[in-house]
């Protein structure tokens, strides 16, 4: 494409996309924008422009516990519950994506099952799930009936991921390595491993932003003690200050910091490729 | 101990299906059973009844509450898909190098990886009433007053559905955008196709499994839910879950049960009219 027009000027067509994607980029961020300043509004500011002075005074009523809930509570369980998720996302998609490739009977239903589970709605399968626990009699809790929530929505596009990576997979690396005679361990471990690990860090990105964020699937599946964006979802009814937009602040800057250090990790990745394999950089 | 190859596939994929069986297939059969209980004020009892689902359909504001939901489906599908075709159409085939393709692509992506509520709430400073919109349409000599309609309203509804789901539209179109050969695009045009028909006959046939995918997103996405409608209406209007919602916090198990059971099976149905157009399972692993 490039060689070909590289020189060509842009067609006016060109210039009217760009735009429209410039407006996107715009309806995308501005809301956005506008909100992490308001969280510094001053202390006899409200909920809109204008800004009366700065202040960091709706971060620190955050923290005092009596104004806003069980703020640090709830941060905390939401890291430990995305931490967990990104785990058991990370092994079962890996897992599961893998014995993808070969033919097995049933293959189709465990695939449409994962389908199911990702356009059920959210609030459905809390349903569920909380009234199979008062059936059972177990309490909910956020480690367990809220954790099994969580996957239901996080499993499924683990394994659409590996589903895309492994469809690039060529596996005469993996026969090389057996004819080399490598384990089958070894084989996964020195070999498979290695060549996935760009699309594991993208299904460990997910894993953890989709149960960080989670709300629907949580709502009826937490038992006692609530998770932060549960946390928020109780702030929009009852706060009416601009702590609910210094919260939402922070858990966006949280959020940037995963998803910086997963596209860090990524970079990383690549240039050391390019570097081991200095030929692949160039024919490519 | 040497496993024999052909039950390894057996035991890489019973993990994950042993967790979705658990979380999502028992209780599932738990709502359906759960929807043919007997209830009243104090308790649900076991029972097969089929007074839920009787009232359910005997009601109006069933309909009204599904016609409703499937207007805003209607309206969100159009809307995404329009602007989603564009992005992907755009980044795919107009910015030219891969390096830009990756960070305008990934500028597109980074806000689904952040909270859904946080974004939600972001436009409740922006459309109200001395919000941002209304203050610059007031400053531009626009209009004299505030206009009302902007925050809670349908309007905002829709806006912050679009906003919300427009992503998952643009991620699946513009992956199948970029598959798409490009001697294909070529031929067509040394054949004597213009742009439009470049785009009508070539490029949209070619992406309609990643646009297949992407409805399959926002219209399950729009069906399930109940906390944009909630606060972006302001209460004035109302959504199929939103209204089981309500049940819920009632302890009404077996109606909203029952709602459940009829939303699960529409969605079901719509979701496969989807797939049996589009072979989205080919796309996925080809």
């Amino acid at each position: 494409m490039q060689s070909r027009h590289g020189a060509d000027k842009r067609p006016w067509s060109f210039y009217v996309l760009a735009a429209f994607f410039a407006l996107f980029v715009l309806f995308l961020y501005g809301p956005m924008c506008a909100i992490y300043l308001l969280s510094f509004q001053g202390p006899h500011g409200g909920l809109t422009f204008p800004m009366h002075g700065v202040s960091l005074q709706w971060f620190a009523a955050l923290f005092a516990q009596h104004r806003t809930g069980d703020f640090a509570g709830s941060f905390l369980r939401s890291i430990l519950l995305a931490v967990l998720v990104l785990g058991i996302t990370v092994v079962l998609s890996v897992m599961a994506g893998l014995a993808f490739r070969r033919r097995f009977a049933g293959a189709t239903l465990v695939f449409y099952l994962a389908i199911a589970s990702l356009i059920m709605p959210g609030l459905l399968v809390g349903l569920g799930i909380g009234l199979m626990c008062q059936l059972v009699g177990l309490q909910p809790a956020w480690y367990t009936s809220a954790l099994g929530a969580q996957l239901t929505w996080t499993l499924p596009f683990g394994l659409l991921i590996m589903f895309a990576v492994l469809s690039r997979f060529n596996r005469f690396y993996e026969e090389a390595a057996r004819d080399l005679g490598a384990s089958a361990w070894q084989t996964f471990a020195h070999v498979v491993l290695p060549i996935l690990l760009p699309g594991i860090i993208a299904v460990a990105l997910f894993g953890f932003t989709l149960s960080y964020d989670e709300f629907a699937r949580t709502l009826l599946t937490v038992g006692p003690s609530n998770t932060l964006p549960l946390e928020i979802w109780a702030m929009t009814t009852n706060i009416t200050s601009p702590a609910l937009y210094a919260l939402g602040t922070l858990t966006t800057i949280v959020s940037f910091v995963v998803i910086t250090a997963a596209l860090t990790a990524l970079a990383v990745l690549q240039r050391r490729r390019a570097q081991r394999r200095p030929h692949a950089a160039v024919t490519r | 101990m040497k496993l024999s190859p052909r039950i390894v596939p057996y035991l890489q994929v019973a993990p994950l299906t042993a967790v979705l069986l658990v979380f999502l297939g028992i209780p599932l059969a738990v709502v359906v059973a759960v929807s043919f209980f007997d209830y009243d004020d104090f308790a649900v009892r076991p029972a097969f009844m089929l007074r839920n689902y009787l009232e359910l359909f005997g009601s109006s504001l069933t309909y009204t509450l599904y016609l409703k939901t499937l207007t805003y489906a209607a309206i969100v599908w159009v809307l995404t898909l329009t602007i989603g075709f564009t992005v992907a159409y755009f980044l795919a085939f107009h910015v030219r190098t891969f390096l830009w393709q990756m960070a305008l692509f990934l500028l597109c992506t980074v806000p689904f990886w952040t909270s859904n509520v946080i974004r939600m709430i972001s436009w409740i400073p922006f459309l109200g009433l001395n919000g941002i919109f209304n203050q610059t349409l007031i400053a531009l000599g626009l209009v004299d007053k505030p206009l009302e309609f902007l925050l809670f309203s349908d309007v905002a509804v829709v806006i912050a559905y679009v906003h919300l789901f427009t992503l998952f539209m643009i991620v699946p179109i513009f992956n199948s955008m970029a598959r798409i050969d490009r001697a294909i695009i070529e031929a067509a045009v040394d054949a004597g196709a213009n742009a439009w028909q470049v785009i009508w006959e070539v490029v949209l046939p070619l992406s309609k499994s990643g646009i297949a995918l992407g409805s399959i997103f926002v219209v399950t996405l729009v069906m399930g839910d109940f906390f944009v409608v909630k606060i972006m209406s302001g209460g004035q209007s109302a959504s199929v879950v939103l209204a089981m919602s309500n049940e819920i916090a009632l302890l009404q198990y077996p109606p909203a049960a029952a709602s459940a059971v009829v939303l699960m099976v529409l969605v079901i149905l719509m979701v496969a009219a989807i797939l049996r157009l589009v072979d989205v399972r080919k796309e996925l692993s080809g």
